[in-house]
């Protein structure tokens, strides 16, 4: 065979790749959706701050908007990472309310307005929460049911269960020791409680995505099932923790909507599954798994907050705000699928498959 | 005669109809090169997978070192040092190449943070990084997803990691199929070395002329059976050719 003496061009210089990537950092933070959306965002908030100055942008306005969107945050944390797996959770609003229900109905049982009592309150309602999630990841993750359609049944079971439990009639008997606090207590001034929690929970659950272990695993279910089983990650473990997340923070989202409204509100979450969704996909994350930010997630959520917020004060039909939210929810899809195309050859075709429909099962 | 590091005994699989490994033998010795060929759906990539316990396989024995195992996933293959390059790379797309190489067996942090689930990012990236250089790969970027890179690159890093990690048996399963011609050689490079260090090392490879280079060892599948063991000494492409496709059969080493 006729071999040439090949220059030695074996070790690429690693400054050279240092440089490359310091470069790169910045190119990729404009490229990342989340951060086009966090524009976005912005334009939003500058031109309603333009339109209404002394209305939209006016602290206790924007207040009430951070307000309003602390308990979806609480939820969106969770639905992010189950997003990445790439599943899916539906039950989410079924599960805050019946943690919220039997959380009221345990603390009127033990009865006096506590914290003893709201401390147990508190328990009841995430532990529920969790046992939710866990039967969710267990049907996912061992008997392989889709989590479209398992979520899709425990939906269903934990919100006949709220109604069966209450007979239909929401419970208003919510210890004021709660609702004075997480409901509309304010810290540091008059910064709302309820938005701090949540704020801790997105530094978190940011953290944990982004740092640990935990959430490399996440990312590495989502990216290849089968490539992360065949290095010894425990792929249904991780899934059936997964789902338990997004159930036990469901059930904090139950005991903050118990506090902030006073009320079981057991018909008020029909929608909530979706504008989750709606606000983790409009942040980016990837329907198909492996990809996704908490930040995006929390941009997602305000991008729908503030529009209807801004719609009203001035004096846009508030329906418009549903026309405008489905039409970025859209678009945030396809820039998903633009990217994936282009940056995943020779892989598109096999992923074209909406992976929420089914998880795709390893081969033999 | 040395123990072979890993043996397969009577090893049987069926898909549906199908005998992908129909009582096949299989030995590795320690410090050796052994050439897998076989024409395509001889069972290569399957044996391959039942010897690193990604596979169930209907019949057979494993030895390890002499003492009879039961491979039941890829994770207790590797704590016996036995690591597998697959033919579809199981590379996981949308992280990088440091997560890949270290996915699975991350390096925590030390102290309470690690405990807490911190990774030791910096210690995983140099190590890559070494893995990477000794491999002579020029990996593009190591914080970019292995999604966005080319067949060749994914195939240096899924090279990388498995030499990484591997200190008993080194499976690739057609190693170079993607790779150019430098990085084919820095692959057969790394098998010399790798040979070196007195791992086993199994090439899959449908280029003869690399077989007769780079394989202490050759043994030849055919529907599913092992039908020649031969060492590489004196071999020809046309005889194993001829023994690939049945034309003509010899067994003795
Ligand atoms: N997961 C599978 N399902 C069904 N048939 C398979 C599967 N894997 C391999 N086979 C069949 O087994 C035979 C051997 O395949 P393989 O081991 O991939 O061959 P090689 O790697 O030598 O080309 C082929 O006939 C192939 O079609
Ligand atoms: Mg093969």
């Amino acid at each position: 065979m006729n071999t040439t003496t090949e220059p030695e061009l074996g070790k690429e210089t690693s400054a050279i790749e240092a440089i490359r990537q310091k470069e790169k950092w910045f190119t990729r933070i404009v490229k990342m959706q989340a951060f086009q959306i966090f524009l976005v965002l912005l334009v939003l908030v500058v031109v309603f701050s333009l339109l209404a100055p002394d209305t939209f942008a006016q602290f206790s306005n924007l207040r009430l908007v951070v307000q309003n969107a602390s308990i979806l945050a609480v939820l969106g944390v969770g639905m992010t990472y189950v997003i990445i797996t790439s599943g899916i959770d539906l039950s989410i609003g079924s599960v805050l309310v019946f943690s919220g229900v039997v959380s009221a109905i345990v603390m009127r049982q033990v009865g006096g307005d506590n914290w003893g009592v709201a401390a147990i309150g508190i328990a009841v309602s995430i532990v529920l929460g969790i046992l939710w999630g866990v039967l969710n990841g267990v049907l996912v993750a061992k008997a392989k049911v889709p989590p479209l359609i398992v979520t899709l049944g425990s939906l269903g079971m934990a919100l006949g269960g709220a109604q069966i439990l209450t007979g239909g009639v929401d419970l208003r008997d919510v210890p004021s020791v709660l609702t004075e606090s997480i409901g509309y207590g304010n810290v540091f001034g008059s910064i709302p409680l309820i938005s701090v929690i949540a704020l801790v929970v997105i530094v978190l659950g940011a953290i944990v995505l982004h740092r640990t272990r935990f959430g490399l695993h996440t990312y590495a279910v989502g990216s290849s099932e089968e490539a992360a089983r065949r290095v010894g990650v425990r792929v249904d473990r991780h899934l059936i923790r997964i789902y338990a997340l997004s159930g036990g923070l469901a059930g904090l989202a139950g005991i903050l909507s118990l506090s902030q409204f006073s009320t079981t509100a057991i018909a008020g979450q029909s929608q909530t599954n979706l504008n989750v969704i709606a606000a983790v996909v409009i942040g980016g994350t990837s329907l198909f798994g492996g990809y996704g930010t908490i930040f995006g997630t929390v941009v997602g959520l305000f991008i729908p907050a503030v529009l209807q917020n801004g719609f009203v004060i001035t004096g846009v039909q508030p329906f418009w705000q549903q026309v405008a939210v489905g039409a970025v929810l859209i678009a945030a899809v396809y820039i998903d699928q633009v990217r994936r195309s282009s940056t995943r050859r020779g892989n598109s075709q096999k992923n074209r498959k909406w992976p929420i429909f089914g998880r795709k099962s390893p081969p033999q | 005669m040395t123990t072979p590091v890993l043996e397969g005994r009577g090893l049987s699989r069926k898909f549906g109809f199908v005998s992908a490994l129909d009582e096949a033998d299989f030995e590795v010795f320690p410090g050796e090169v052994t050439a897998l060929i076989g024409d395509n759906g001889a069972g290569k990539s399957t044996l391959v997978k039942a010897l690193s316990g990604s596979l169930a396989l209907d019949s057979g024995e494993i030895f390890f070192e002499g003492q009879p195992i039961v491979l039941s996933s890829p994770s207790q293959a590797s704590l016996l040092g036995i690591e597998t390059v697959y033919q579809d790379l199981a590379l996981a797309p949308h992280l990088t190449p440091v997560q890949n190489v270290y996915l699975g067996r991350e390096s925590m942090s030390r102290g309470i943070a690690g405990r807490l689930g911190f990774m030791n990012v910096p210690e995983m990236t140099n190590k890559s990084r070494e893995a990477f250089e000794d491999l002579g790969a020029t990996v593009r970027s190591l914080t970019a997803p292995v999604g966005s890179m080319s067949g060749g690159q994914r195939q240096a890093i899924a090279i990388a990691r498995a030499v990484h990690w591997a200190n008993r048996v080194i499976f690739l399963d057609e190693p170079t199929a993607a790779l150019g011609v430098r990085q084919t050689k820095n692959v057969l490079d790394t098998i010399r070395r790798v040979r070196d260090k007195g791992i086993a090392v199994v090439f899959i490879s449908h280029s003869m002329p690399h077989v007769i280079d780079i394989a202490d060892r050759i043994q030849v599948l055919r529907l599913g059976t092992r039908v020649a063991n031969i060492t590489n000494s004196g071999t020809t492409m046309e005889e194993l050719v001829g023994l690939m496709t049945g034309a003509s059969t010899r067994t003795t080493p």
